[in-house]
């Protein structure tokens, strides 16, 4: 027998969980210091975001919220390396990209607090909204996807899903018509190893889920997802080389869901506390920060200040959402269509008079 | 002006958008060089090129997925279902997305779609060729939900559709594809999304229905009125919104109605008339409202389907009922 397609899958990482270099090939970006403090200062200010949300809704402040905890540096990276006119297809965990490209915290926290104007967001008006059904969000960007290849536009649309989410034929479709179509697709798979209860190992028998891409003819790569260089490296490359006409790609970032997966939810049943236990010692702020702190671009009272300005920041947030005015009763009809059908009307008047009476 | 079917009307219809707007494009599978299986799309990519015309792979899912994403951002797909037992994979993304973007996003996304679906029984068709399942969907909000059931009607109404700015299930009885030809100007004239179409004028009984069933529906007309029997026959184009108004103007004025659909009876889409009329024309009405439809049973294989479908005789049976009630 001859071999009639054989193939490799490459893993990416430059910094390991003590913050030490392993490859001595730094890109561009992350030879400048500044920018190395500034992507962290961001991750930074997610967790901090991130764990005043999961305490307003312990509190009874917030609905069901899905916490990001250690997905930061991977979504992080992700907002950093689009522009804004690309469009950003998220699940439902990627504050990190997308106070990047300008969502606000209070926005986050309205839409988890039951206000649809959370999905009106700040950010570029382009984007599509968080994603609660799985992996239906990977088409939608391939869609988009299509729209620029059509119109010729110089854009690249990303999505993400978790390792659950590559099970789902939406995600193999979308990256099946990126590879027929060769559109500007950039598909990344934040596997954090667990889809609610459901481990990595029982999704699949691929070895890796980044080799998911290349039945769809797609380039694809591991990244250690808790490493913010190599997680941006990857990014910059998959969006540059879609974005000049080659093609989509694959990434999967290697991560770990250090939370519950949302707050309705309890990992204790499912999960041994060691395997948590270990995963933090591979967590991303720690590392980026050994790092800095190694090259002396940061320090403990660096960190110290940071910190308390997140705080500070988040506060205003968190209290813009909670002075949110309930949206009026007959909102719920005033964006079903563009133009309310005169059955809605009835339907709209009849909710209006029990609000009066 | 050319004497044209139903088919040809669509043709005509998309050519004109896509001639007319750039951002139209249609997608579908068998869509491109093919002219698609029932040659809705012939010609199409010809005259667009393959890009605006787009032969996807096999699947619905993509189809569905891929048209919500560019309707999103600033395109208007018309994506083909190629028959109407296979939107189910699509459903999902209908619903779930397209229904409701501009909703979930306060009006700062909208999804601008049209789904063409070659709908229902009739033709000798293999197994889930031949489904009436527009009732799936007239319960979800923020569809359009249409069926058109003449050329002239066909290409005015999907021209609406297209430039509707919110996503059309576009239904098409594909048994009346090519019953009749009729003489459609490509003017580029829409129809209104939100009106029943009065066929003709009764004052002894008003027969509801849409779809394939108005050739049954107005043959049952021309055999009542044999026997002095005036019905009057109104073409619900427009499921979603429905226009009631134009039914409960036909009940004042008939007191009887008959509701013909070839979807399975419970929940189909005429119980939705029905319990209007119960709410709204209780009074008007000096018989029970009759049902003629598709059995609470699957669409057999073609060795039966007839005997599935509202046939004349039944119609006229369910109108005479009502005559004899009141």
């Amino acid at each position: 027998m001859s071999i009639a397609a054989s193939f490799e899958i490459e893993y990416l990482q430059y910094l390991d969980p003590e913050g030490k270099l392993v490859r001595n090939d730094l890109p561009e970006f992350a030879r400048d210091p500044k920018q190395l403090v500034e992507l962290y200062k961001t991750m930074s200010f997610v967790r901090v975001f991130d764990s005043k949300a999961v305490a307003l809704q312990r509190t009874g402040k917030l609905g069901t919220y899905a916490s990001c905890l250690g997905h930061e540096a991977a979504h992080v990276a992700i907002g950093s390396a689009m522009h804004i006119d690309d469009v950003f297809a998220p699940m439902y965990r990627e504050y990190g990209a997308q106070f990047v490209r300008g969502v606000k915290p209070r926005e986050v926290l309205m839409y988890w607090g039951g206000d649809e104007r959370g999905n009106d967001f700040s950010g570029p008006a382009h984007d599509f909204p968080w994603c609660v059904p799985i992996a239906t969000q990977c088409l939608h960007a391939a869609g988009a996807a299509m729209a620029f290849k059509i119109r010729k536009e110089p854009r690249v649309a990303v999505s993400v899903v978790g390792d659950g989410g590559s099970s789902k034929a939406d995600f193999y479709s979308a990256i099946n018509m990126a590879g027929a179509q060769t559109l500007p697709y950039v598909s990344v798979i934040v596997n954090n190893q667990w889809a609610i209860s459901v481990p990595r190992s029982a999704q699949t028998g691929a070895k890796t889920l980044a080799q998911k891409g290349i039945a769809a003819g797609l380039e694809c790569l591991q990244v250690d997802g808790n490493d913010l260089i190599a997680m941006r490296t990857a990014m910059d490359y998959a969006i540059k080389r879609a974005r000049h006409g080659h093609g989509g790609m694959v990434i999967e970032a290697v991560t770990y869901r250090l939370s519950d997966h949302t707050t309705a939810d309890d990992a204790r049943r499912y999960r041994p506390d060691g395997e948590v236990k270990a995963a933090w010692e591979r967590e991303p702020l720690k590392r980026l920060r050994n790092y800095l702190l190694a090259q002396k671009a940061w320090s403990d009272k660096h960190e110290e200040a940071w910190k308390a300005e997140c705080e500070r920041i988040v506060d205003i947030e968190v209290n813009a959402y909670l002075e949110t005015k309930v949206q009026p009763v007959e909102a719920m009809f005033d964006f079903v269509y563009a133009e309310l059908p005169v059955d809605l009307q009835e339907q709209r008047a009849q909710v209006l008079a029990l609000e009066k009476r | 002006m050319a004497q044209i079917t139903l088919i040809e009307a669509l043709t005509m219809a998309m050519a004109h958008e896509m001639a007319r707007d750039p951002s139209v494009v249609v997608l579908g599978e068998d869509v491109g060089v093919n002219g698609g299986v029932f040659r809705a799309t012939a010609g199409l990519s010809e005259k667009f090129g393959p890009v605006r015309v787009l032969d996807t792979p096999l699947d619905e899912t993509t189809i569905a997925g891929i048209a919500v994403g560019m309707a999103a951002q600033g395109m208007k797909p018309i994506a083909e279902a190629q028959f109407d037992g296979f939107v189910y994979p699509m459903v999902d993304h209908i619903i779930c997305h397209a229904a409701r973007f501009r909703t979930r996003t306060r009006g700062r996304l909208t999804c601008p779609l049209v789904l063409r679906v070659p709908w229902g029984g009739g033709i000798r068709a293999p197994e889930h060729h031949s489904e009436a399942n527009e009732s799936i969907f007239t319960n979800v909000p923020g569809l359009r939900v249409v069926m058109p059931s003449s050329p002239s009607r066909a290409y005015g109404m999907l021209l609406a559709a297209i430039r509707d700015p919110d996503p059309v299930i576009f239904f098409e009885p594909k048994r009346i594809y090519r019953q009749y030809k009729e003489e459609v100007a490509d003017d580029g004239e829409a129809l209104p999304l939100d009106v029943c179409f009065v066929l003709r004028d009764g004052s002894d009984v008003t027969l509801v229905t849409w779809g394939a069933q108005v050739k049954e529906t107005l043959e049952a007309a021309d055999a009542l009125a044999k026997e002095g029997i005036s019905a009057e026959v109104i073409d619900v184009a427009t499921l979603k919104p429905l226009d009631f108004d134009t039914i409960h103007e036909s009940v004042k004025k008939t007191g009887r109605c008959v509701i013909v659909h070839e979807a399975p009876r419970t929940a189909g889409f005429g119980a939705e008339v029905a319990a209007r009329l119960a709410e709204h024309a209780m009074y008007d009405l000096v018989a029970p409202v009759e049902r003629v439809t598709g059995y609470d049973t699957h669409i057999p294989l073609f060795r039966l389907e007839m005997k599935y479908l509202p046939s004349v005789e039944r119609i006229v049976a369910a109108a005479k009922r009502t005559l004899a009630a009141g």
